[in-house]
């Protein structure tokens, strides 16, 4: 289990193809950090949005229905 | 033996989703960061591809989940077809965008390694124009059911799209069988076995693994999101959310 490589240098350079290499797992990485990230985005956005609903309704149903209902 | 059914129901689903989130993060994890050591610094360097073969270890992994997904998506559509079940339409729903996901990995990544090994981004060729028609076809599920409200009409036509572009799966698999591509065959093979040494071989399935676990977390938090969108005026969703 020695490692590859001889130093960081050669590490990042990556024989060559460090464009190469480093644009798979770079941008795979990086995708992979955002869609967790927007999903609790989504998540907080979600739960504040069923919070206001549900406390409109509550107080829809203290005072009276607020648009009126028709005649 | 449990019930399994029972956690057919959102209710009983929800919460036991919740407590599932962190231990496939935590699985993810535990089979990621030794897979990409082994991988990245460890594994010898491929006598024909030089360093560039490296991009299999990311490669491999998202195209076997782009694939993998539908596929399941594909389950979800039949059983919610076969049994109407509510929660089938809302795992296929979950599991779209991370599906499309790879499938643009999978491209991507293929365009990064086929560039320095063929001299091009991109070919028509058997392999790479099936993979594409799977990213049209994870749009398209998407497209289609945003574009309908109703979510059992949605779920409906969601799913029998599903069910029909099922078959492109088998042909992305075997194309590099069936016809004379410029793709690599199959790096792993049930009746061939490994192609490539064991140290490889374990790099590259400690990734796969890795991002299988990340997509069961990742398609769980978004089907708890589209149970609480979906079953907000329920008793049980209000009494969740309601302050105590």
């Amino acid at each position: 289990m020695t490692i590859h490589w001889n130093s960081l240098a050669d590490f990042l350079a990556m024989g060559g193809y460090a464009l190469y290499v480093w644009g798979s797992f770079g941008v795979t990485l990086l995708l992979l950090l955002l869609e967790p990230l927007l999903l609790s985005r989504q998540r907080r956005a979600l739960l504040a949005r069923l919070a206001r609903q549900i406390e409109a309704e509550r107080h829809e149903r203290k005072t009276g229905a607020a648009g009126g209902e028709a005649p | 033996m449990p019930n399994w059914f029972k956690y057919s129901a959102p209710v009983a689903f929800y919460p036991l989703a919740g407590r599932m989130i962190p231990v496939f993060w935590a699985l993810a994890l535990l089979f990621g960061i030794p897979g990409l050591w082994l991988g990245l610094a460890v594994a010898p360097v491929d006598f024909q591809q030089g360093e560039a073969y490296r991009i299999l270890f990311v490669h491999v992994g998202v195209a076997w989940m782009a694939m993998f997904i539908y596929l399941v998506m594909a389950f979800w559509a039949a059983i919610g077809l076969a049994f109407n079940t509510r929660l089938s339409g809302m795992m296929a729903l979950a599991l779209a965008p991370t599906g499309t996901l790879f499938a643009f990995l999978t491209l991507w990544t293929g365009a990064l390694w086929g560039k320095p090994m063929w001299g091009a981004w991109w070919v028509w060729d058997a392999r790479l124009t099936s993979s594409l028609i799977l990213l049209f076809l994870y749009i398209g599920f998407i497209a289609l059911t945003r574009a309908i409200d109703d979510p059992r009409r949605s779920d409906k036509a969601g799913a029998i799209l599903l069910l029909v572009g099922v078959v492109n799966v088998p042909i992305i698999y075997f194309s590099v069988k069936w016809w004379n591509t410029l793709h690599q065959g199959a790096s792993l093979s049930l009746a061939k076995g490994a192609s490539i040494s064991p140290l490889m071989l374990w790099s590259m399935l400690l990734c796969a693994l890795a991002l299988w676990m990340y997509t069961i977390a990742v398609a769980l938090t978004r089907a708890r999101l589209l149970i609480l969108e979906r079953e907000r005026n329920t008793e049980w969703v209000r009494a969740l959310l309601s302050p105590a």
